[in-house]
């Protein structure tokens, strides 16, 4: 008994004095392997008698039990000083900048409109489109304008070359003609927005060539003038993203809807700054008014039973107020510098419900 | 549309204050664009007392003056002539803004003295040219009353008037149109009639063919013998000079004062100059011409009307006078016309001669066809007012066009269609104070709308009027009726463009939105040739055609950006690219470009040159997005020409192109002026064939293999053309139940392995649904990948 206790203790020392995986492997084979002494006085138990080999064995598994969880327990704490030792060898300068992403940007012109449409989408308007190439017929003749009408200089239109019969094609001049191609093909009720381009003949440091516009349509038979007023009220506090936006319906003239309206939205210019909501100033956003009876006329659809109301506004104009982009030419410059700072983050995708923009 | 205060009070009885009467035009459509008041820039000046003025001590011309404010005595320094003790002045204290120079003026040394002010002239406070000498003011105003309050100042109001309101091209329509709103009374005189004393030696004739009398329906004329055309009264001179003309003589200044006040333009011809004494009025014959008031000499067309004398054509009708037979200081005899012409005649000869002037600025929107005789009237009676002379009998051509036709308005329409609710005994007044005849006929109104008034033509206009009137604030805003839940609302194509340009920016390329025309000269690069495409008025020569490839634009905004310091760009649009001149010729694209490296250097991740394989898969990433079937798409190697033949491809699903891709060609590249490289991308997203429609959002059930999967690597030599694609399609459907995926690992080209012959490396995944798989299986199933490739390209296993 007295050779099983020593040699107990002489392995635990031997585990505890092991400084390394491999020295602790040596104990482990010393004591445990195939010839271990440990092994080797199991072995000896096939020569007792039954009582005394009952006695022994259990006496030796204690000892194998408890040499085995030593082992176990050192080659543990080894490990960890092992691991440790590396974690400190690996350390990096974590201040260094990581790869680059390479993220890109929208479009002010497109995220606004996507806001615009989620605000419309929500009040039921599809969203149509229309050519930008047009003819007389859909940009001016059914819209009310006849050639000699003085609201044709309104519009400086840009031209294509005259076809045999002296016709020609020209550059849509507002997104009202998909008003007058909606109309003819589909059958009131209609509720549509067309944004889209549009062309004039005007450069200077209010005027691009090449602008957008987003026009809004609604046609059935019931729809009136208190329903275009809440429509573009509505539109107008829920885009602009301020509680209390004065909105003001002024009577103008647009040769394709009567009664018409310029609606000024309220803002204020204190300090030179342009902040919209209440205060002492007006800004014109759009125009409106109810389907001029011709215009019905022109598409086919008869005035004594449908009306409804029409608008069309700026997008980069609404895009410049709401966002405080002060010159309109830079929209079409692609700048990297001005669309990385104007832009919109990709996955920002403006709903009502969600929020139109951060 | 300028005119001032008191020209409104002329024909509008009120006392209410300008701010709330703009208010009220603004409100009527009369949009106020913008409001000078003089005194508002005249605040800090007051009246002075010049105490005493002695010569300056140092000077020949220059007076010391002192000068009492009311509160204190100042010493001023003053080199007007007219200075003198005891006169009234202006004075502008030290600290005042002087309105003619914007300067604050400061405390002065003049040739030694100190001036602690200025006495002021009238164009040092804006108010006219008139430098002569300092204002002396004929007031009993003490010293110390702020100026405002003497000078007799009239705010001058600038309305811009839309198209269809030509009644309020004259002050007196918008007094008519403010009276209806209820902010005064209309003070409407009528034109007293001059009683003439002899028949007028000059005749009018109206001559035109049979059909063609609406291009001048009536001419009214009228002879003044013995006139003296000298300056026209102050107080005419102020009104023209407040609303911007100069005032030039009596004779002039009245058709300018009739024009403005009653939207009645009118000619005065010196009578002597008419050759024959006669008038006619006919339509012009093409290549006559008229030497006209502004000194050049106007070409006719067919169409165009001329008024006429024994010597040929001497005015254009409605558009502008002619200079022989014009008034000078000289002019003893006139002529007035006071005509009606056609709206549309008028303005086809000012647009096609380019004349803007006044008279054709109304008559082409308009002019009262009642208007004519009143406007003959009163500019006898302004004319023998100023200039004296004696008038002939009136000279009467033409008859005023026939009444009015009544519209049948129900009242009810402003509540139906306008939206508010307006009792119609209201809506009656509304009208009739807008100067509509209006008759009560039970529920129903029968409306004649006044001859000055030919905007209103049917019910609507109507309905506008009424609704102008009381009020747009008025009508309650209605919510728009909808369903309770949205429903979508946007069409495939338009949500696959949505995702498409999401992910493209994802991918870091950045949205730009270039011009949808371009330089023709370039165009032709990008398969332009239809001239119909061409524009007929550019803004300019480098935007004057439509673009065929929205590439080109990118390309050119990179070649800025290069110029800017940013060489590597990557810039994408969505937009129209035109493939013919007729509407719906153009095709939707999103394009895409990218310059110089794919990063900026960077420790840990070196950039390399952007290439082909970017712009490739750009095109890829935007097909996905777009949900575009490209498992089954085909890469070909016939891209569009503005691309490098050797590095470009197409991407197709059977012969339908969806994209093109590759390097751009360097002469095309170069010649948009960027220099270096750029690669590209286009996607036509009208290609991209439309979803099926799902009855359901249900996806196929997941089948996962739960038995491993071996990865086998192959190196293949090929011939060097082979391409990577034919090599990956021949292992793809070599066994399609084993073979999960196959990607391309190295591309390797050597002296060991011959010329014009490459090896490609491919890693290959094998995997069974129903087992684990054997060696023997997974050898057999190697053999027969390399059989498959050699049968297909000829390549074999590389040793």
């Amino acid at each position: 008994m007295d050779t099983l206790a020593s040699l107990r203790d002489e392995v635990l020392a031997a585990v505890g004095a092991a400084g390394s995986l491999a020295d602790l492997d040596e104990v482990r084979v010393g004591a445990l392997g195939k010839k271990g002494r440990l092994t080797g006085l199991m072995k000896e138990l096939g020569g007792l008698d039954p009582e005394a080999r009952r006695m022994r064995g259990q006496a030796l598994n204690v000892v194998k039990d408890e040499v085995a969880a030593a082992i176990e327990a050192r080659k543990t704490d080894l490990e960890d000083a092992a691991l440790d030792a590396r974690l400190a060898q690996e350390g990096i300068d974590v201040t260094l900048p990581p790869r680059p992403d390479g993220v890109g940007t929208i479009h002010p012109i497109s995220q606004t409109m996507d806001e615009v449409i989620a605000i419309f989408a929500q009040m039921g308007f599809a969203v149509a489109e229309g050519p930008e190439i047009e003819d007389d017929f859909h940009n001016f003749t059914a819209l009310n304008i006849p050639p000699e009408h003085p609201a044709r200089q309104m519009h400086d239109t840009f031209y294509l070359p005259p076809h045999a019969d002296g016709t020609r094609h020209l550059l849509r001049t507002h997104t009202s003609p998909v008003q007058i191609r909606t109309m003819q093909e589909q059958a009131p009720p209609i509720r549509i927005v067309a944004p889209g381009r549009t062309y004039r003949c005007d450069s200077d440091m209010t005027h691009t060539p090449m602008f957008h516009q987003i026009e809004g349509l609604v046609i059935d038979r019931s729809t009136h003038f208190g329903h275009l007023k809440g429509c573009l009220i509505e539109f107008v506090e829920t885009f602009f993203e301020v509680s209390e936006v004065p909105v003001r319906f002024r009577p103008s003239f647009f040769p394709f809807t009567e009664p018409s309206a310029e609606v000024d939205i309220g803002c204020s210019r204190k300090g030179g700054e342009l902040t919209i909501g209440a205060g002492d100033g007006w800004l014109e956003i759009l125009g409106c008014g109810m389907v001029h009876p011709n215009v019905l006329i022109a598409c086919g659809l008869d005035p004594a039973v449908y009306q409804g109301f029409a608008f069309g506004m700026g997008i980069e104009r609404i895009a410049m107020l709401k966002y405080g982009i002060p010159d309109l030419r830079t929209f079409f410059d692609a700048d990297l510098r001005w669309l990385k700072h104007y832009g919109f983050v990709p996955l920002d995708l403006p709903t009502v419900t969600g929020g139109l923009s951060r | 549309m300028k005119f001032t205060l008191s020209w409104l009070r002329d024909y509008l009885e009120t006392d209410l204050p300008l701010a709330e009467l703009a208010d009220a035009m603004t409100a009527l459509g009369l949009e106020v664009e913008g409001i000078e008041d003089p005194a508002a820039a005249l605040a800090d000046f007051i009246v002075a007392d010049v105490v005493t003025c002695v010569d300056h001590p140092d000077s020949d011309h220059l007076h010391l003056l002192s000068v009492n404010t009311g509160s204190e005595t100042l010493q001023i320094v003053c080199g007007a002539p007219n200075a003198h003790a005891g006169m009234k002045g202006i004075l502008a204290r030290v600290g005042t803004r002087i309105p003619a120079t914007g300067d604050v003026l400061k405390t002065g040394k003049i040739r030694g003295i100190e001036s602690q002010g200025m006495m002021c002239s009238f164009r040092e406070l804006g108010l006219g040219e008139d430098h002569a000498g300092i204002v002396e003011l004929e007031t009993d105003a003490p010293a110390g009353t702020p100026v405002a309050e003497v000078l007799a100042l009239d705010p001058v109001i600038d309305l811009s008037i839309t198209p269809n309101r030509a009644d309020c091209l004259g002050v007196r329509g918008v007094a008519r149109d403010l009276a209806a709103k209820g902010l005064g009374a209309f003070k409407d005189a009528p034109v007293p009639v001059v009683q003439g004393s002899f028949d007028s030696p000059v005749s009018v004739a109206l001559d035109f063919p049979k059909g063609e009398e609406g291009a001048c329906p009536m001419f009214v004329g009228r002879f003044i013998r013995g006139v003296k055309n000298r300056p026209s009264p102050q107080w005419l001179q102020d009104r023209l000079t407040a609303v911007g003309l100069r005032p030039i003589s009596a004779l002039v200044d009245i058709t300018n004062y009739v024009s403005l006040s009653r939207a009645r333009p009118l000619h005065v011809f010196d009578a002597d100059k008419i050759a024959g004494g006669a008038l006619t009025v006919r339509l012009a014959e093409k290549g006559e011409t008229v030497a006209a008031l502004d000194g050049r000499t106007y070409e006719m067309e067919a169409g165009m009307v001329v008024i006429c004398d024994a010597a040929g054509a001497q005015s254009i009708a409605g558009v502008m006078g002619g200079e022989p037979t014009g008034c000078t200081e000289d002019t003893v005899n006139v002529f007035v016309e006071s005509a009606l012409f056609d709206p549309l005649r008028v303005a086809h000869a000012g647009r096609t001669l380019q004349i803007d002037s006044d008279a054709r600025y109304r008559f082409e929107r308009g002019v009262d066809p009642a208007s004519v005789a009143d406007g003959a009237e009163l500019a006898t009676a302004l004319i023998l007012e100023f200039c004296g002379g004696t008038a002939s009998h009136p000279v009467v051509a033409g008859a005023v066009p026939g009444p009015r036709a009544a519209i049948a308005f129900r009242p009810e329409r402003v509540k139906t269609l306008g939206g508010l609710d307006v009792p119609a005994a209201e809506m009656a007044d509304v009208l009739a104070r807008l100067g509509c005849a209006v008759a009560v006929d039970g529920a129903a109104l029968t409306v004649t709308p006044p001859t000055w008034r030919g905007d209103i033509a049917a019910e609507h206009d109507l309905v506008e009027e009424v609704l102008r009137v009381v009020g747009y604030d008025n009508v309650p805003a209605a919510p728009m009726p909808r369903d309770p839940m949205p429903k979508v609302v946007l069409t495939d194509a338009q949500r696959r463009r949505g995702w498409m340009r999401r992910a493209l920016a994802a991918r870091g390329l950045t949205e730009a939105v270039t011009f949808s025309f371009m330089d023709s000269r370039v165009a032709g690069a990008f398969g332009w040739s239809d001239p119909m495409l061409k524009v007929d008025n550019p803004i300019s020569s480098e935007l004057d055609v439509m673009r065929p490839s929205v590439l080109p634009n990118l390309v050119s905004a990179a070649a800025r950006n290069a110029a800017r310091g940013i060489a590597d760009a990557a810039l994408f649009e969505i937009g129209p690219q035109f493939d013919g001149p007729e509407p719906g010729q153009q095709r939707l694209a999103a394009a895409g470009v990218r310059t110089g490296k794919t990063g900026p250097r960077h420790w840990g991740a070196p950039p390399r040159a952007a290439d082909a394989f970017d712009a490739k898969a750009d095109a890829f990433a935007a097909l996905e997005a777009a949900g575009a079937p490209t498992a089954n798409a085909q890469v070909h190697r016939d891209a569009p020409a503005w691309y490098h033949p050797g590095q470009s491809g197409t991407i197709k699903l059977g012969r339908t192109v969806l994209a093109a891709f590759g390097a751009l060609h360097p002469g095309v590249v170069k010649k948009l002026g960027l220099k270096g490289r750029a690669v590209g991308f286009e996607v036509y997203l009208d290609a991209i064939p439309a979803p099926k429609k799902k009855a359901n959002r249900t996806r196929p059930l997941l089948k996962v293999s739960p038995y491993p999967a071996v990865d086998r690597d192959f190196a293949f030599v090929v011939d060097e053309a082979v391409e990577a694609e034919r090599l990956i399609r021949a292992v793809t459907g070599a066994d399609k139940a084993l073979v999960q995926s196959v990607s391309v690992f190295d591309v390797f080209a050597g002296p060991a392995l011959g010329a014009g012959r490459k090896s490609v490396a491919l890693a290959v995944t094998l995997q069974a649904m129903d087992r684990t798989l054997k060696d023997e299986e997974i050898e057999a199933a190697a053999k027969t990948i390399v059989a498959a490739v050699e049968k297909a390209t000829g390549g074999v296993l590389r040793a």
